[in-house]
């Protein structure tokens, strides 16, 4: 049994570069296989899920990128804030994309300036749009059974998803407020987990905590937290905490290096221990981090880290990963 | 083939400015700091400007009060100061210059300026360079070290002043403060058929008291505008000036070198000064004669003879660091093939966080290939 089965809308974010596009991607395939559908959205503006299933950019298009392990489709979605501003346009007023006021605003530089001067007018659109796809229906079913979003960092993510607070300074009447409440409406809803990426290292296990407590104090529901990129300790504990010490056996070492039909002169072995006091350090840092976000008592799921770059292979394992742990 | 190697000294010994680029997380802020402080002792008197420095760093400096001045840094032989940049009072203050004390208040209580001036993407960056071209003016420091704003690609320093310039410029811009100026006739100059519907549709969407707010806001900038724009490039300038000299900061990482590639093109193109690159955090093993393969091959036959665990265990240590190292030696050399003459620098990774001068000095003397800061004679 799945950890979320009532969530339909799954928010990815965490510390830049810890991998909230690689779990965002191998979270839709997981949500996906057998046999549903999932819509993946990209609201940065970066085509970093076209590179990753490797396919030409996104056009403003829900199109399908992959196929899930055991049926089941993934579709992709990289939102610009000026489509989807015409987008708005047209749905609550009719407007059409390319007709003459759309094209006066357009001169005008109106769409840039709503979409990336008038501040918080760029998170009502992209956040309206994700609610809209996760909500949307037809024929009386949802069209998609889960729409996954690759969200800005740990350190925006809170004031993207708050835009209601955001807006309400702006625009005290009218469709903007109205829509930025019904917004809220969803996120604030238990359809929707905020899921945080990090790794076992100081910086980004700090911003983990801080974000929980941030999303936290405004009612946005935190989900799990996903430990990216784990290295597993090479040394038995004791060897560890004697390689902390500097109390490995050199001779031991020196007699195994010679077993093993490696010339065991002392510079080398003294690198070795080295190294290994190097990786001792490391990995009490990796249990540092990994008592902080216990502490956060949240669902936690743990992925390797891969020997390469992320491709559409590794995506796969990760995502039987995940669904292996349950986060799917 | 080998890149030159970046003469860190000589850089810190000659240059007037230095700023560190690069794109997120690869160590800008940590570069900026031990630069500075090596700089500072080695004589110079030397500022450094940092952007959002981890907390514990920040402390470490004595970068406790946020009042977006420079202050001694408490440990250091030699003369440092060091600020963490406010961006909104930086420009809170900038507004205050120019304008008298009761426009100043209604710019500041204006909604749009609130959101201008603490969340417009851009609007740090300008702000830097403003604090910059300050610094610069006091005529105080020998040396002004900057670090700049965490943004995806490093380029965005370059091209934020501009972007915000160009919105204050911008037509739209001139349509909201055309019924300020001309009591509403000039609408019809500025702007051809399709205005009443412009108009009409910017109202519904945003709302009429949102119009008005926004109106307001642009009129009153505007009286700032000609010294935006001079300032900004009053700096961009400062930028190409002899004595300045960017340091380009990456990770060994793919992405990272690529942007690195980028902003080095961009540079040239701009004609501005590169010191050289600093790869960071770079990861080494001083038996680079015994191979990922041969030491992984090794600590098998071990485990197929019930040999040594722990010999094992450390020829799998070795094995992946070895692995990573010729990774990264890997990329680094193809970045050096497409510029061959860019001086580059390694700085080893730690094994924690550097958050303490004894850290930064460790850094520095990386950077300088592993000397100590003494003096120049
Ligand atoms: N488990 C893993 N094993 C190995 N490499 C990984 C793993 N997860 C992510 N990566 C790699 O780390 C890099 C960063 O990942 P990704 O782009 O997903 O991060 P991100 O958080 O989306 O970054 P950004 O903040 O730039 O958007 C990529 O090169 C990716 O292939
Ligand atoms: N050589 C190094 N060895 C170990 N840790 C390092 C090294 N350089 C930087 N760090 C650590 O990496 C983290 C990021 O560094 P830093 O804050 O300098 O990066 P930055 O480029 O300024 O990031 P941002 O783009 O967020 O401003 C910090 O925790 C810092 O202590
Ligand atoms: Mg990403
Ligand atoms: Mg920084």
């Amino acid at each position: 049994m799945a950890d979320f089965p009532d969530v339909r809308l799954h928010v990815v974010s965490g510390k830049g570069g810890t991998g909230k596009t690689t779990v965002a991607a191998a979270l839709a395939l997981a949500l996906a296989s057998g046999g549903r559908r999932v819509l993946l959205l990209e609201v940065e503006g970066r085509q970093g899920i076209a590179q990753l299933f490797d396919t030409p950019p996104l056009p403003y298009e829900e199109r399908k990128v992959a196929t899930a392990p055991g049926g089941g489709d993934v579709y992709a979605l990289a939102v610009d804030p000026e489509e989807a501003l015409l987008d708005y346009l047209h749905m609550f007023y009719r407007l059409s994309p390319n007709g003459v006021a759309a094209r006066a605003l357009r001169r005008a530089g109106a769409i840039d300036f709503a979409t990336t001067i008038a501040p918080g007018m760029r998170d009502v659109l992209l956040t309206g749009k994700m609610k809209e796809a996760a909500v949307r229906s037809k024929d009386g079913r949802h069209v998609y059974d889960a729409v996954v979003v690759d969200a800005p960092p740990t350190g925006r993510v809170a004031r993207f998803l708050n835009i209601s607070e955001e807006v309400s300074g702006l625009a005290k009447v009218g469709p903007i407020k109205n829509q930025s409440e019904g917004v809220m409406a969803v996120l604030r809803s238990p359809q929707t987990r905020v899921h945080l990426v990090t790794l076992l290292e100081e910086m980004p296990v700090q911003e983990t905590v801080d974000a929980v407590a941030e999303l936290e104090a405004i009612r946005l529901p935190v989900g799990g937290v996903v430990v990216n990129m784990v290295r597993t300790p090479l040394l038995s504990p004791a060897h560890l905490a004697a390689a902390s010490a500097g109390t490995l056996d050199r001779s031991a070492v020196s007699a195994g290096l010679s077993t093993a039909g490696v010339k065991a002169d002392d510079a080398l072995v003294g690198v070795l221990l080295a190294e290994a006091a190097d990786h001792a350090s490391r990995v009490a840092l990796e249990e540092r981090g990994r008592d902080a976000l216990a502490g956060l008592q949240r669902p936690s799921y743990e992925l390797p880290l891969l020997a390469e770059a992320v491709d559409l292979g590794g995506l796969y394992e990760l995502s039987t990963m995940l669904r292996e742990q349950g986060m799917a | 083939m080998s890149a030159p190697r970046l003469d860190v000294d000589h850089t810190l010994d000659t240059a007037q400015i230095l700023v560190c680029c690069g794109s997120g997380g690869v160590g800008k802020t940590t570069t900026a700091a031990s630069l500075a402080l090596r700089a500072a002792e080695r004589g110079r008197r030397t500022v450094v400007l940092t952007i959002d420095p981890a907390r514990r760093l920040a402390q470490s400096m004595g970068l406790t009060e946020l009042d977006n001045t420079p202050r001694a840094v408490p440990g250091v032989d030699g003369s440092l100061d060091a600020m963490m940049l406010d961006m909104k009072r930086t420009f809170d203050d900038i507004v205050l210059a120019h304008t008298e004390p009761a426009r100043a208040q209604a710019i500041f209580d204006n909604p749009f300026y609130q959101a201008l001036s603490s969340s417009f993407a851009g609007t740090q960056e300008y702000m830097a360079m403003e604090k910059l071209g300050q610094l610069k003016a006091t005529g105080t420091w020998d040396l002004i070290v900057v670090d700049t704003p965490p943004t995806r690609s490093a380029l965005d320093f370059l091209d934020a002043p501009e972007r915000l310039t160009t919105f204050l410029d911008g037509r739209m811009v001139r349509i909201l403060l055309a019924p300020a100026k001309a009591g509403g006739k000039a609408y019809f100059k500025v702007v051809s058929a399709g205005f009443g519907l412009f108009t009409s549709v910017l109202t519904k969407i945003i709302g009429g008291e949102t119009l008005t707010d926004l109106s307001n806001f642009v009129a009153a900038l505007e009286t700032m505008f000609g010294g935006f724009r001079e300032r900004a490039q009053a700096t961009y300038d400062l930028l190409k000036a002899p004595g300045t000299a960017f340091v380009v900061v990456a990770a060994p990482e793919r992405d990272a070198l690529r942007e690195a590639s980028y902003f080095v093109e961009r540079l040239a193109q701009e004609r501005m000064p590169l010191a050289g690159l600093v790869v960071n955090r770079v990861h080494r093993t001083a038996a680079a004669q015994l191979s990922a393969d041969r030491a992984r091959a090794a600590a098998e036959r071990l485990d197929d003879s019930g040999g040594s665990e722990l010999t094992a265990g450390l020829l799998r240590v070795h094995a992946d660091r070895a692995g990573v190292a010729v990774r990264e030696a890997r990329l680094q050399e193809r970045f050096s093939a497409a510029h061959p003459t860019v001086p580059v620098v390694e700085v080893a990774a730690l094994a924690g966080d550097v958050h303490d001068l004894d850290g930064l000095r460790e850094v520095g003397a990386d950077l300088a290939g592993g000397k100590a800061a003494a003096v120049p004679a």
